[in-house]
């Protein structure tokens, strides 16, 4: 009705304003009036839509306030209304910080009790490099890791980890670039990296349900084997899971070193498959080889005599390895319980030369030397509620056939069978943090019986990646 | 070695090039959207749910048949929100299969079609398991498939537009029966509102929302974080001056703590199939609600 008269007002006005009206003659006048008329039809006609069409808008409004009185009637309510997703600003405003690396850091440390002497920890009969041992007496940092991970444009993405070692030393770990599109169905990968070498290999030491790596590991790949080259690995386009990986490289870690020659020096070659069983099982196996080769690769040995000498070693390295892994959750859901049984086997021959020095006598030979030796470990893993884990793991080596040549009057074909036996158990208060007991006892030598007390603590700072199966 | 090489490069090559798919495959990380996307897709695609419905969906593995099936999938299917950013991401860069990467067409978020709910305020870890875009289990609102079902309808007609025509229609069919459902949910369950609820996790923002309860206190002392005594003490406290009808428990989740708060008040525990299969009742979408709300009014008389 407000709109009614105030049209009307306004035509009122209209009239009064008009300059000529009041000396008009009749003849305008009815002009003048037939114009009003025409004018008031014209207003009417306008009103009567304006009416209609407020009619209309105060019944939906009457509706939607039903409608949210209906929804509402709770304290969390707003946002239900909104008609588009709110947008997250955040990101937006962040300027140039809004591009940064999802940055990781991990605090790992431990404290130790080992019987033995860790400088004279030797597994008998293997010419090791790379990193074995359990590591320091005491308390010490473990190895920290600080982590950068982003995608660079639409193309690439990359990964840095650095780690930290208890001796104040910055190391990388992995460094390397994706391709993300692949090719074919490929995803290439460049830069250093963990191989896809085994089933452990590529998972980082912070990730592993035990403090310290499976003797195998140790004894023929020198800890965790590092490739600095590039990897193509391609998932079959079919239900069963099949996955193909090519890794060529430098032959730069243990059991090559680097050669200062062009071209690869090392090839990984692996598959897995894997697939489900039920609701409540998983499991994956695989096969990879490794070709390596060396140039005066060093190892500290034990001669007959009881002296320190060293072994260099220059040849050729083949080693296979067949994995496993086993998950069991009830319903595949591990909160509550879990389980995994996981085993890996290694084999590995190594043929060429190896130059013996005693500096102690001072005494140097070269000679023939090719070796046969293979290591396997089986872990079982229990979570028996939430948060509780423990595990119990057993690693067997077996120093194979030696051969040393003629350097056989200097070292010795052991002909024993390091081995250890650990349990511990950890409790796992969130994904982020993790504390860890482990005992062991260590047979690596006739004479060498090591008792190994660890504790451990690992925490997880800032972007928590997912881990691999 | 290099000949070895090259010849396996050469055979992915042709097995690459020679795998062809019939059906459209749609890769769904949880049980609700491999419901809606078997609602909306009937028989032209082939639909594959990551989780099972009695499977806490913060917690998955990046599995070795996960892998195998996000690799041939023609679309990605993600509640998003960093629900499944524990594997999910890891999967998809396994799997190598472009047409499914975030970004592309073939992968779609369902949050990104409804307005998140519960964004925390303080962005800590020591908050717990927060997330950080907001409350990711959209699920509880009927409403939100309605919307999330119009979003993935356009999604299906763009990536498959030889079957447009056939999505669309079952997508109006759909959008007709679930209006219908809707209204007759909202009124089955208009007793409920005002009920005061305990939640063992705090996952059920959207349905309160939805049907007007209201949410008292939490049995996790902080999201993720399994219930300790001191906290269900001091949630028996806050119980004693602000009463509660029942304490929502999902499928998945140990309802021990549940119990334990139910021997000591008089409270009921209401087991809720958070997604579709979490009961025998909730076998389909439809279902999947009709139960809940069933259950919802058992737990209130």
């Amino acid at each position: 009705m407000h709109t009614r008269m105030l049209v009307a007002g306004a035509s009122a006005l209209a009239i009064l304003a008009a300059p000529h009206a009041r000396a008009a003659s009749d003849a305008d006048l009815e002009a003048i009036r037939a114009q009003i008329q025409s004018l008031r039809q014209d207003y009417d006609a306008r009103i009567h839509a304006l009416e209609e069409r407020l009619k209309a808008a105060e019944k939906e409004a009457a509706q939607a306030k039903a409608q949210a009185a209906q929804a509402a009637a709770v304290p969390a309510p707003v946002a239900q209304a909104a008609p588009a997703p709110a947008p997250t600003p955040t990101t937006a405003t962040r300027g140039l910080a809004a591009f940064n690396p999802a940055i990781s850091a991990i605090l790992n440390g431990t404290y130790a009790n080992l019987s033995r002497d860790p400088n004279q920890w030797h597994m008998a009969g293997f010419l090791e490099g790379g990193e074995s041992g359990p590591g320091r007496r005491g308390f010490s940092l473990g190895e920290s890791e600080l982590g950068f991970q982003a995608n660079v444009d639409p193309l690439f993405s990359g990964n840095l980890i650095f780690s930290i070692t208890p001796e104040d030393t910055v190391s990388v770990e992995e460094a390397y670039g994706i391709y993300k599109p692949g090719i074919a169905g490929m995803v290439p990968k460049f830069g250093r990296f963990f191989s896809g070498l085994g089933y452990l290999n590529e998972q980082h030491n912070h990730v592993w349900d035990f403090t310290d790596a499976p003797l195998v590991y140790q004894a023929l790949l020198g800890g965790q084997y590092q490739t600095n080259g590039m990897q193509l690995t391609w998932v079959a386009p079919i239900d069963q899971f099949l996955e193909l990986g090519a890794e060529i490289g430098n032959s730069d870690s243990y059991p090559g070193n680097d050669r200062n020659r062009n071209g690869a020096g090392s090839g990984v070659l692996f598959a897995r498959v894997g697939g489900d069983v039920g609701d409540s099982n998983s499991w994956q196996a695989g096969v990879s080889y490794l070709h390596s080769g060396a140039r005066s690769r060093e190892s500290a040995v034990a001669d007959l005599f009881g002296n320190d000498a060293t072994a260099s070693f220059t040849g050729h390295s083949d080693l296979w390895n067949a994995n496993f892994v086993w998950k069991w959750a009830p319903h595949g859901d591990p909160h509550y319980r879990n389980f995994k049984l996981q085993g890996e086997y290694m084999w590995r021959k190594e043929d060429g030369d190896l130059a013996y020095f005693s500096p102690s006598i001072a005494l140097a030979s070269e000679a023939s030397y090719s070796s046969r030796q293979s290591g396997a470990y089986l872990q079982a893993i229990y979570q028996f509620m939430p948060l509780w884990r423990v595990g119990l793991r057993y690693d067997w080596l077996d120093a194979g056939s030696v051969d040393y040549g003629a350097n056989s009057a200097f070292l010795a074909d052991p002909s024993f069978h390091p081995r250890r036996a650990t349990a511990m158990i950890d409790w796992t208060p969130s994904e982020f943090s993790r504390v860890r007991v482990q005992f062991g006892q260590a047979k690596l030598a006739p004479n060498f019986t090591d008792n190994e007390l660890f504790v451990q603590y690992i925490l997880s700072l800032g972007a928590h990646g997912a881990h691999i199966f | 070695m290099r000949p070895i090489f090259r010849f396996i490069v050469l055979a992915w090559l042709a097995a690459a090039c020679g795998a062809a798919h019939a059906a459209f495959n749609i890769f769904a990380t949880v049980p609700e959207w491999g419901a809606l996307a078997q609602e909306l897709g009937g028989d032209k695609v082939r639909v594959y749910t990551a989780t099972s419905p009695l499977q806490d969906p913060h917690h998955v593995q990046a599995k070795p048949s996960l892998i195998a099936r996000a690799r041939t999938a023609d679309l990605v299917v993600a509640t998003g929100a960093e629900l499944e950013v524990g594997w999910l991401p890891l999967v998809l860069q396994q799997a190598g299969n472009d047409k499914v990467q975030p970004g592309a067409p073939g992968y779609f978020e369902a949050t990104s079609a409804v307005a998140l709910l519960g964004k925390p305020t303080r962005l800590d870890r020591g908050e717990g398991d927060v997330h950080p875009q907001g409350d990711p289990h959209i699920q509880g609102d009927p409403r939100n498939i309605a919307k999330v079902a119009a979003a993935l309808e356009q999604r299906l007609e763009q990536l498959d537009a030889s079957n447009a025509s056939y999505y669309k229609a079952r997508y109006e069919q759909f959008s007709a029966r679930w209006t219908a459902a809707i209204a007759k949910w909202a009124q089955e369950a208009a007793p409920l509102e005002g009920t005061h609820v305990v939640v063992q996790h705090k996952g059920f923002t959207y349905l309160e929302g939805w049907l007007g309860l209201v949410e008292v206190a939490a049995l996790e002392p902080k999201p993720g974080m399994e219930p300790t005594t001191s906290h269900l003490a001091q949630v028996l406290s806050i119980l004693q001056h602000d009463p509660a009808r029942m304490v929502l428990v999902a499928a998945y989740q140990s309802p021990q703590a549940s119990e334990w708060l139910a021997q000591r008040t008089k409270i009921h525990v209401v087991s809720l199939p958070f997604t579709v299969g979490g009961t025998d009742g909730a076998k389909d979408l439809f279902a999947f609600y009709e139960d809940t709300v069933q259950r919802l009014l058992k737990g209130a008389a």
